[in-house]
């Protein structure tokens, strides 16, 4: 029987959005967007009485750089492989936004295949499985890639 | 600012251990550093009105009492106390709160201290299930260590402006030669670009020999008033002229460790110098010099690659012309100005609390013209550069 899947942030992350997505929060009276989702008080100096409203970020966005985990991380990084198997991870500017968010880059994209500059579209992947779920968290997966994780997004 | 001399302190002394990885006590460290120091001053330690602690979170609760910690190993006086964390930036934090008190005219001398001693391996976050830390979470939902950060500030750099593995290379070799003739870096070997292209990549594209360990070591100094220090017979001390402790500024368009997302500037557009370029260039405000002063530039290459980023923001060059100082040998010994004679942190390793003092330490010893082999020659005036995580900026610029 295959485990259901949970978001690992869901504060941050709808797994099973259609399409999935990260939350922010914009900050009404000046525009500014927030990630992670912001709800005390907008970081915009000057808009302090202003609302923040929850607002699903752009999915896309271009490739601002990036590079892979050549070692495993330490704990709390949850290890999925045994041996480590190397990860990309990406920084990608989003245009509506104009912020860069990062996240992991899909399984089976390595540093090797990513350019500064490319279009990048974040998908629904598993971050780490454990007796009950699998815990799925946002990655970015290259437009053009024929990549296979997060294909379902 | 016009009145830049008004505002100095002088460093009456120095003291630093070896870096290395004993694993002993912090504490040890720091007393053996406070001990060359107030030697170095020639005061004895109940002359020191004020202990500046410079904290560490890797060594339970002494760590964050670090001011406490040292006043009751060196023995209790009734001096006056305080204790700054600030990551890699604490250093700098406990020099400016050591030069507060004596500006104020509270006390005359004072005594600043960092001392550390990390674990193996990657800098990890505090344990438990924290997630509300970002600091945690970048580990749980990342995989983000701080080398990923480094990667991807030194892939833009090749991407952006031509940057090169061997010039990422390049830096650590230049760093390891001056570090070979520092008998208190931890890494005494010259190590050549051949080591450097045979050590695994950690973080695509940066390589194991061009990412800074994790050391154990302490730092400290002795500051006073330049009133004290005449009256120590010290007619020419090293001064610090200028500190800088400053965050960003919204929106800060930077990745910074440990966050998830930089800053957003669709609402509100961001104006003026960037984080990093505004953290030296408030503390040349200060001292009311300019990066054309400076003799030397000890920077925070916590990677090979992010040296050359501090080039620029310090002010030597502008953006994307780093590599074409590195390649002409401008930051090598007998260069135009160079950078991390000291070896940095390529020959240090990161000993966080003690780091940005120990930059100050090898500004000291610079301007005194008691470097030896890596002397500066007829260095008057140097600058630090280093930033803590959590946006603490850090920047110290000292004169003779």
């Amino acid at each position: 029987m295959s485990k259901p899947q949970v978001s690992a942030k869901p504060e941050w992350f709808v797994h099973d959005g259609e399409p999935p997505h990260l939350i922010g929060t914009q900050c009404e009276q000046s525009g500014t967007y927030h990630f992670p989702p912001e709800y005390t008080m907008s970081r915009a100096p000057g808009f302090a009485d202003s609302a923040l409203t929850e607002v699903q970020l752009s999915r896309t966005g271009t490739l601002w750089s990036y590079t892979n985990a050549g070692y495993q991380p330490p704990s709390p990084y949850v290890p999925v492989a045994e041996p480590f198997e190397p990860f990309a991870i990406a920084a990608v500017e989003l245009a509506e936004e104009q912020m860069v968010v990062l996240g992991q880059v899909v399984e089976g994209v390595s540093a090797d295949d990513l350019q500064v500059g490319m279009e990048m579209e974040l998908v629904s992947a598993p971050l780490f499985e454990d007796d009950d779920a699998v815990h799925m968290v946002w990655k970015w997966k290259p437009v053009s890639s024929g990549a296979t994780e997060g294909a379902n997004a | 600012m016009s009145n830049a001399r008004e505002t100095e302190v002088a460093i009456l002394g120095a003291g630093m251990t070896e870096w290395g990885k004993w694993g002993k006590p912090f504490v040890e460290y720091g007393v053996a550093a406070i001990r060359e120091a107030i030697a170095d001053a020639g005061i004895d330690y109940s002359d020191v009105q004020f202990v500046a602690g410079a904290a560490t979170v890797r060594n339970g609760y002494p760590g964050y009492v670090a001011g406490a910690t040292f006043a009751q190993a060196m023995g209790w006086t009734g001096v006056q106390i305080s204790t700054s964390y600030a990551a890699c930036a604490s250093g700098t934090q406990a020099i400016a709160s050591a030069r507060a008190q004596i500006l104020s005219g509270a006390v005359d001398v004072a005594l600043v201290v960092g001392a550390d001693t990390t674990p193996k391996g990657f800098l990890a976050p505090s344990k438990g299930e924290r997630g509300d830390d970002p600091d945690w979470l970048r580990f749980r939902l990342l995989g983000a260590t701080n080398p990923t950060y480094f990667g991807l500030y030194a892939r833009r750099r090749m991407d952006l402006y031509g940057a090169t593995p061997e010039d990422f290379a390049a830096v650590k070799v230049k760093n390891a030669q001056m570090g070979a003739m520092n008998p208190r870096a931890r890494y005494k070997k010259a190590f050549t670009a051949e080591d450097v292209a045979n050590s695994p990549v950690v973080a695509d594209p940066l390589r194991l020999l061009e990412i800074c360990a994790t050391s154990d070591g302490g730092a400290a100094l002795v500051l006073c008033s330049k009133e004290y220090a005449a009256k120590k017979g010290i007619a020419n001390p090293v001064k610090v002229r200028g500190i800088s402790t400053v965050t960003p500024t919204f929106p800060n368009q930077l990745i910074d460790m440990p966050n998830f997302a930089t800053d957003s500037a669709a609402g509100v557009a961001h104006v003026g110098p960037s984080f990093k370029d505004s953290i030296a260039a408030a503390a040349y405000a200060e001292a009311d010099m300019g990066p054309d002063d400076m003799d030397l530039a000890e920077v925070y290459d916590l990677s090979s690659a992010l040296e050359l980023d501090w080039i620029e923001n310090i002010g030597l060059c502008k953006e994307g012309e780093a590599e074409k100082m590195l390649r002409d040998g401008d930051t090598a010994l007998g260069g135009k100005i160079p950078v991390n004679p000291s070896g940095g942190l390529g020959a240090f390793g990161e000993a966080v609390p003690a780091q940005a003092i120990a930059q100050v330490c090898e500004l000291t010893w610079q301007l005194r013209g008691q470097s030896g082999d890596r002397q500066v020659e007829g260095a008057k005036a140097g600058v630090t550069a280093n930033q803590g995580l959590f946006g603490h900026g850090s920047s110290v610029v000292c004169v003779r």
